[in-house]
């Protein structure tokens, strides 16, 4: 079957991939881009580990088509970090313990990510709405609470 | 396995595309047709899609509302318009899901799912759909009964009358886990009042039959009284007929035969 072209922007840089029909986005970042930081958890959209951004929007990459983010901007964790230094995020959540074996932890920071980028001040409970659709098998949520209240509290995310 | 994707510039081209192929499912937001290619449903053969703006479109301005199938219940959740459908919008997914999964969707989700579509059933939706012949609207509940047949058709747009107030129109979703999990059961219930008097009641239930069903003796039991405690103890008493729940991870039937009059009595009688 033909393969599609498609083009997008994947954390500030132009990429062109080639994708089979009905490839997901998730399957194209990490096996035809190489980005490993979004991680495959379900498939069904139930866990949130695939969360990216798209164009701002928090999006599950394993159930977007690949297709449908052509000439728009997708942000994963792999570009939050400015080269040696952590994100705001990512310092509170090593700071407050919030990542255990770590595998929901770039869904979860995307998902608060997410979140501060349009309410730079949540109350605790649009923390907990923010990253609802995101599972923890480890924390028993609290310490990621803690911390995404914590980067807030540090000061506005940078965007 | 790869599927071939059609994307169309009009509904009509890809009504079209949809009725001549039985391997065609249309992809809205992603959250059901992904879902299934990525369990290696092999019965998708070819997924359509269209870019046409009126998919997208949310119309409540008047007292009769439009929405788009396309329209995300992020979208609803922005558009002040529609508090009243903010409650239904919020109890779906996280913030990922809402902003892809799609109104004209969630008419095929099937339990736990489809919560959004029990709340059109209270409201007493028309569904726009178009097949290989042309559009036409269709009444939710013979909608939702022929669903299984509907996979050639189109979703255009739902549509519904405004409740008169907040207080006309409830919605309640019971799950295991708060704020995101699939339904245990979700009540909603349209009680238009005319001189005191509840006059077109309408109570949907979800999971408590295969598809999203109207409770027909609650409404009865409600229809031309006042919302008193009497009233409202005859319908919760009356809210488990004409229901089959089934068995599923999250409840037994058994179960939500148990809680669904206690449910009803607490969503009528104003409780959180």
């Amino acid at each position: 079957m033909a393969k599609t072209a498609l083009q997008f922007r994947h954390n500030g840089r132009d990429v062109a991939i080639f994708v089979d029909g009905g490839t997901n986005l998730l399957v194209a970042l990490r096996e035809l881009i190489g980005d490993m930081t979004p991680k495959f958890g379900c498939g069904q959209g139930g866990c949130g580990a695939c969360s990216v951004l798209i164009d701002g929007e928090l999006h599950l990459s394993c159930l977007t088509l690949a297709e449908t983010v052509a000439g728009r901007s997708v942000e994963t964790l792999d570009g939050i970090k400015d080269g040696p230094s952590l994100h705001p995020l990512q310092r509170a959540f090593a700071d407050n313990f919030a990542a255990q074996c770590g595998y929901c932890t770039p869904g979860i920071l995307m998902a608060a990510k997410a979140l501060l980028d349009r309410n730079p001040q949540p109350s605790r409970a649009e923390v907990v709405e923010a990253i609802s659709g995101n599972i923890c098998r480890c924390t028993g949520y609290e310490p990621i609470i803690n911390a995404v209240l914590a980067a807030a509290s540090v000061g506005r995310a940078r965007a | 396995m790869a599927v071939t994707v059609r994307t169309f510039a009009s509904t009509g081209e890809a009504a079209a595309a949809l009725s001549s192929d039985r391997g065609a499912r249309y992809f809205g937001g992603g959250t059901l047709v992904m879902r299934a290619l990525n369990e290696g449903d092999i019965s998708i053969s070819t997924i359509v899609r269209a870019s046409d703006h009126a998919l997208t479109r949310i119309d409540a301005t008047g007292s009769r509302v439009t929405i788009g199938a396309g329209v995300t219940f992020a979208r609803i959740l922005a558009e002040c318009g529609l508090s009243f459908l903010h409650a239904a919008a919020r109890s779906i997914g996280g913030p990922a899901v809402r902003n892809m999964g799609t109104v004209g969707g969630n008419l095929f989700a099937a339990t736990p799912y489809g919560d959004f579509t029990v709340a059109l059933l209270a409201l007493d939706a028309m569904v726009s759909v178009q097949g290989g012949l042309g559009s036409r609207d269709v009444p939710i509940e013979e909608f939702l009964q022929t669903r299984e047949r509907q996979t050639g058709t189109l979703v255009l747009a739902v549509s519904f009358q405004k409740p008169a107030s907040a207080d006309a129109f409830r919605y309640r979703k019971i799950a295991r886990i708060k704020p995101k999990g699939g339904a245990v059961i979700t009540l909603a219930a349209h009680l238009p009042v005319s001189s005191g008097r509840i006059v077109g009641a309408r109570i949907a239930l979800g999971s408590m039959a295969p598809t999203q069903i109207r409770a027909r003796a609650a409404e009865r039991a409600l229809e031309g009284r006042t919302l008193d405690g009497a009233t409202i103890s005859a319908a919760a008493a009356a809210a488990i007929e004409g229901t089959s729940p089934a068995d599923n991870a999250l409840a037994s039937g058994w179960y939500r035969r148990e809680i669904v009059g206690v449910h009803l009595r607490r969503l009528l009688s104003g409780q959180e």
